[in-house]
């Protein structure tokens, strides 16, 4: 097989992803197929995002609110809360609809802020969002407060439910498995979708903005609405993670929706490369797999290191990665996988590299 | 003694406001000089507090006077912040200094996260009582009370600002301060050092938060390892309500935002007949501060807009 021809190349790449799951659970055990699960998750999620940060450039902090939105569209239609089991078909799109909503009625007024102040606004509706889940529990009982929402339906078609094991092609395929199949169809196509978007009218409208919103509005672009776009195309791939989210865990609570998820998001676009597909999914896998493999790794570190865990494992861990973030960020300032765009933009010829350093001060802020 | 319920959330509005004020006036700093939000900057005010914690508890011990326990134990605070404020801008920010605008956002986060987890295995998970060895008696006032603490709180915000911004607008430093936030490239032409500005604003505003640490710490009478995480966000949104990158206009805000938080939390249950409790405190901070956003794009004092994301 020659491996420089692309439909080869695509060819191989289908094939490592169809038999990783089997892969990963002979190697790593049934645990890291969940974590691969929630690896596509946040793939999707910080696809959506980087929409609209990484193509439109609009700072957003509070993300994970469309999420939520989706989440709780889905536990609320298909669990025992209100006694609903609408059809998954009906409560995915519906979920995305509704944050897609939620995006625009948060883009409209806001988006002609600019820089952090969006960021900010952004940021207090996420939290807004959160609260508001976490408060609905009474006088009425929507959200079931702290406490969350369980026993949410699994993702099934008919009688079809993933949320088990099943016997396919004479395999017995186990649940997490089967999501993982799910999980990964949807990821390949926001990447179709988040693909398609980059090189079109659109996506180089986006762009424009990014670079310099006078101009492009200058050059015809109507700044207002294709922001909003770009608010509500990210907002509707962040419903439809939700609620595969919520269908998969079987349990939500306003607890998955804190400031620090949207802020988690926000590193994997911006640590994997901006505006870069290829660098966003990086991002995505390497922020899901990095907590993880500390969490395994930092008690027999300690063992092996001072004959006894000295220090609580758990923010060892977060330390650890707080600390990658540091690092990562200070090797690769413009993440470890840029666009070409921003590498030839970060990597001029010599003089106008020299002129930078000898300025030490950034203008474009 | 018969309570002012809205006289006492005055009180209570302008106490946290004014811790607001101290924390926002070094998030408004930074960003003014750098355009930069300094997302470490609520866990230096824990720190702070935790510094002052343990040094006073240590002081007490030796059985110091307690008025010159607490003033050494503030002044230690002062110091371990700004020469972490020193080290996150020297580690986290000046090697960024030219590279895109979002790298800088992350390592700030990667520091919040790294401060956050040494003090939870420094000092532990628990909640610590934080010893005040003043009296602290309580006086009428209007018809509602005021504690010893809350007066001293009010008057040291006041003394301190007045000091801020008299180094700001009557010092070399000041000047120097001003003229990097004005324009960079020129104050770099006519000698300004901008690396010394920027590490002595940087040290500046951590000296604000070791302050601002002490005194919630003292207010509430408790330390927490993750006290500064919520405290920062408040702050920041107290920066931005009165227009980032303004002095004055971080007192506004973090006096407005204490203000708000407090009448919001006391009246909101009458306000929505029941409905909404004061556990919507936070979602009232929030949705005035969009409010004022929409109507006011760079907050109530700012005149420069940043020029993008």
């Amino acid at each position: 097989m020659k491996l420089h021809r692309p439909a080869n190349r695509h060819l191989l790449v289908a094939l490592v992803l169809l038999v990783l799951p089997f892969i990963i659970d002979s190697l790593f055990g049934h645990g890291w197929v969940r974590i691969a699960d929630f690896a596509l998750l946040y793939i999707m999620l910080a696809l959506g995002l980087n929409i609209v940060v990484g193509y439109a450039g609009l700072l957003d902090l509070g993300y994970i609110a469309f999420f939520a939105v989706g989440a709780y569209t889905y536990a609320l239609l298909g669990s025992p809360q209100f006694g609903l089991h609408w059809p998954v078909w009906v409560v995915l799109p519906l979920g995305a609809l509704l944050a897609c909503i939620f995006g625009v009625l948060l883009g409209a007024p806001t988006l002609r802020l600019r820089g952090d102040y969006l960021a900010i606004v952004t940021l207090g509706f996420g939290e807004i969002i959160r609260i508001f889940m976490n408060n609905l529990n009474a006088p009425v009982n929507i959200t079931n407060g702290p406490q969350g929402i369980s026993m949410i339906d699994p993702l099934h078609v008919g009688d079809f439910s993933i949320g088990q094991r099943h016997e396919l092609f004479g395999l017995d395929i186990s649940s997490l498995h089967l999501h993982y199949y799910l999980f990964l169809g949807f990821t390949l196509l926001v990447v179709l979708v988040s693909r398609r978007l980059e090189n079109s009218r659109i996506g180089r409208a986006w762009m424009a903005i990014r670079e310099d919103e006078v101009a492009a509005s200058a050059m015809g672009i109507n700044t207002r609405n294709v922001k909003l776009l770009a608010f509500a195309m990210g907002a509707t791939f962040g419903g439809i993670s939700g609620g595969l989210f919520a269908g998969f865990q079987g349990f939500v609570s306003p607890e998955s929706f804190s400031l620090m998820e949207s802020i988690m998001v926000l590193c994997m676009v911006v640590l994997g490369g901006m505006g870069n597909i290829g660098g966003v999914v990086l991002g995505g896998v390497l922020l899901v797999i990095l907590p993880e493999a500390f969490r395994h790794g930092a008690g027999p570190l300690q063992q092996a290191l001072f004959g006894a865990v000295v220090v609580d494992p758990e923010s060892l861990r977060m330390l650890l990665f707080g600390l990658a973030l540091i690092l990562v960020m200070l090797w690769r300032p413009a993440g470890l996988w840029p666009s070409a765009q921003r590498r030839r933009e970060l990597a001029p010829d010599e003089t106008v590299a020299q002129q930078e350093q000898e300025t030490v001060y950034d203008h474009s802020r | 003694m018969i309570v002012d319920i809205f006289v006492q959330q005055i009180i209570n509005g302008i106490v946290q406001g004014s811790v607001y004020a101290l924390v926002a006036l070094g998030y408004t700093m930074v960003y003014g000089i750098l355009g930069l939000i300094n997302f470490a900057h609520g866990e230096v005010v824990m720190v702070g507090a935790m510094v002052a914690l343990t040094v006073l508890q240590a002081l007490l011990a030796a059985a110091v006077a307690p008025l010159l326990a607490i003033l050494l134990s503030l002044l230690a605070a002062m110091a371990v912040c700004m020469a972490l404020g020193y080290g996150i801008e020297r580690v986290a920010y000046r090697p960024l200094r030219n590279a895109p605008r979002l790298a800088p956002l992350i390592t700030a986060i990667g520091v919040s996260i790294v401060l956050q987890n040494l003090a939870m295995m420094i000092w532990g998970r628990e909640y610590h009582a934080f010893p005040l060895p003043l009296d602290n008696a309580l006086h009428a006032l209007g018809g509602a009370i005021i504690t010893n603490v809350q007066i001293a709180i009010v008057l040291v915000a006041v003394a301190v600002m007045a000091l801020l911004l008299l180094i700001v607008h009557r010092t070399r430093l000041g000047r120097a301060m001003r003229a990097v936030a004005e324009n960079p490239a020129a104050a770099m032409l006519m000698g300004v050092d901008i690396n010394r500005v920027i590490s002595a604003t940087f040290m500046l505003g951590s000296a604000l938060a070791a302050v601002a640490g002490f005194m919630v710490s003292a207010n509430y009478g408790i330390v927490h390892y993750y006290m500064g995480f919520m405290l920062g966000l408040k702050a920041f949104t107290a920066a931005v309500l009165g227009g980032i990158g303004n002095l004055r206009g971080a007192m506004l805000g973090g006096l407005l935002l204490g203000l708000i938080e407090s009448l919001g939390a006391g009246y909101i249950g009458d306000l929505s007949g029941g409905f909404f409790g004061s556990n919507y405190q936070d979602v009232f901070a929030f949705m005035v501060l969009i409010a004022v956003l929409i109507f006011r794009p760079s907050g109530l004092l700012g005149e420069r807009v940043a020029e993008r994301a």
